[in-house]
């Protein structure tokens, strides 16, 4: 299979690339603390967390690891484990 | 018959821009490029040309600008000079890499420090790796030609790449000249519409220059490398078709001046070329074999043409009006000893003329050749470059 030229490719390409495996720390959500008030989902960057039944739930298959969710988190109630594959 | 006048190089080059019909224009001013975006700005305020022009904040944005215009589809030309062509170095290499058929000028101006307005080619030579085809012309009338040649090369579906048309500034920018313009009409069958091979649509989403990794990127440099090695054969062949419809032809990749039986062979790129054809007009009439090898297409750079056309000289002064400080030669000195290695090459001398436009007068020329005639001989002459016209007093 030819490459095509410029690298370009159809839509929908950062589905297939999954940037899980990327992560040294991983966010492990308390779901006692959580009350889903969505400041995780707003602020992170990769788009890896919806708020399902008022708690956050993260898509581990492309969360990089980076922290953002925990940092903002008013209550607390993500903390970031060191990832062991 | 197109309409011959006596108008500013910048115009010159306007005119074609307009009359390749540019969906978009992205314009910063940067001195000795400004003018062209002031006459196609006339043409936009006057009716004469409808396209997107947008004034933008930085030429980091002009560049980036036309890049997204062609990757939506369209036709999109900008330009710059000198540090403002540097600011654009990021985006210009995303273009190239991402194939995107764009079209900018390169008034050649010196780079700072020290400032400088004045042309050499210090600027536009570090466009050398991006992978954008390279052109560099002799005078208005072939920056006019050169711009509509542009395009069709650029979006050839064989080659796709970004075409950077270097113009020497103030000589060919500033100078007025006679130029032929063509008629639109004859210009509109030679150029047809861009009809891009993907572009960007909310409809049928694409992704342009995506992520490649280890397993891939040196397969994509292959696939660049190819396209602009076999756009050597479509400039050809672009630079003939011109020829055939316009009755004008400045060579492919490059031209041969008087270097059939040439024992010295010039090779230079840009204005300096019509300094040098004069001179070798008047050395011929002395009874001295000397001809002039104008490389017009940098990148790809003509490896065999220049092969073939010194085929037969004793030696070559190859003219730099850049430097590649700490290697001791030119880039396209460098360039020329690479194509030409081997047991039957010429001998080589190089030489700095017209840095941060400095004169180079038709006794520097001669100068130069009586060097080269000496090397011709069979006398040993320094091969280390020669700095052309320089003020000794100042550096001792």
């Amino acid at each position: 299979m030819r490459l095509n030229a410029g690298a370009v490719c159809a839509g929908g390409g950062s589905y297939v690339n999954k940037t899980g495996h990327w992560r040294t720390f991983i966010p492990r959500v308390d779901t006692d603390k959580c009350n889903g008030c969505g400041i995780c989902y707003t602020y992170c960057p990769d788009s890896s967390i919806e708020i399902v039944e008022k708690t956050a739930q993260i898509d581990y298959d492309y969360c990089k690891g980076c922290g953002v969710c925990a940092h903002e988190c008013p209550r607390e109630a993500i903390a970031m484990e060191e990832e062991r594959k | 018959m197109g309409k011959k006048a006596v108008i500013e190089g910048s115009m010159a080059i306007a005119i074609a821009v307009k009359q390749a019909r540019p969906h978009v224009i992205s314009a910063y001013p940067i001195t000795p490029q400004t003018h062209i975006m002031e006459f196609l700005a006339d043409f936009v305020a006057n009716g004469e040309l409808k396209t997107e022009y947008l004034r933008v904040d930085s030429e980091f944005s002009a560049a980036s600008v036309a890049q997204g215009a062609v990757a939506a589809g369209s036709r999109a030309y900008t330009a710059s000079a000198s540090q403002g062509l540097l600011l654009m170095t990021e985006v210009l290499y995303n273009v190239a890499g991402m194939r995107l058929p764009m079209v900018l000028t390169g008034v050649n101006r010196s780079v700072g420090t020290p400032v400088n307005i004045q042309p050499d080619h210090q600027d536009t030579v570090l466009f050398r790796d991006t992978g954008m085809i390279q052109l560099y012309v002799e005078d208005a009338q072939e920056a006019y030609d050169a711009h509509v040649q542009a395009f069709r090369i650029a979006e050839d579906r064989d080659v796709l790449l970004p075409v950077l048309v270097c113009v020497d500034g103030w000589t060919i920018s500033h100078t007025f000249e006679p130029v032929e313009v063509e008629e639109q009409e004859k210009i509109d069958a030679f150029l047809p519409p861009y009809k891009p091979l993907y572009h960007l649509d909310p409809k049928k989403p694409y992704t342009f220059g995506s992520i490649s990794i280890d397993k891939d990127l040196m397969e994509f440099r292959y696939l660049h490398e190819e396209a602009i090695q076999g756009a050597k054969a479509k400039i050809e062949a672009i630079a003939r078709e011109f020829e055939k419809t316009f009755g004008r032809y400045y060579g492919g990749l490059t031209q041969s001046y008087k270097t059939e039986d040439a024992d010295i062979v010039f090779v230079a790129m840009g204005s300096i070329i019509g300094t040098l054809k004069e001179a070798v007009d008047e050395l011929r009439a002395q009874g001295k074999k000397v001809g002039v090898l104008k490389v017009r297409s940098y990148r790809p750079f003509p490896v065999e043409e220049i092969r073939a056309a010194l085929a037969n000289a004793k030696v070559a002064c190859v003219i730099d009006r850049a430097i590649s400080i700490g290697f001791g030669a030119g880039p396209l000195t460098i360039d020329t000893q690479a194509a030409l290695y081997g047991p039957n090459a010429p001998q080589v001398l190089p030489f700095y003329a017209g840095l941060g436009g400095k004169d180079v007068e038709l006794k520097h020329v001669a100068e130069m050749v009586a060097k080269a005639e000496k090397a011709a001989a069979g006398e040993a002459v320094s091969a280390e470059p020669e700095y052309v016209n320089i003020n000794w007093n100042l550096v001792s």
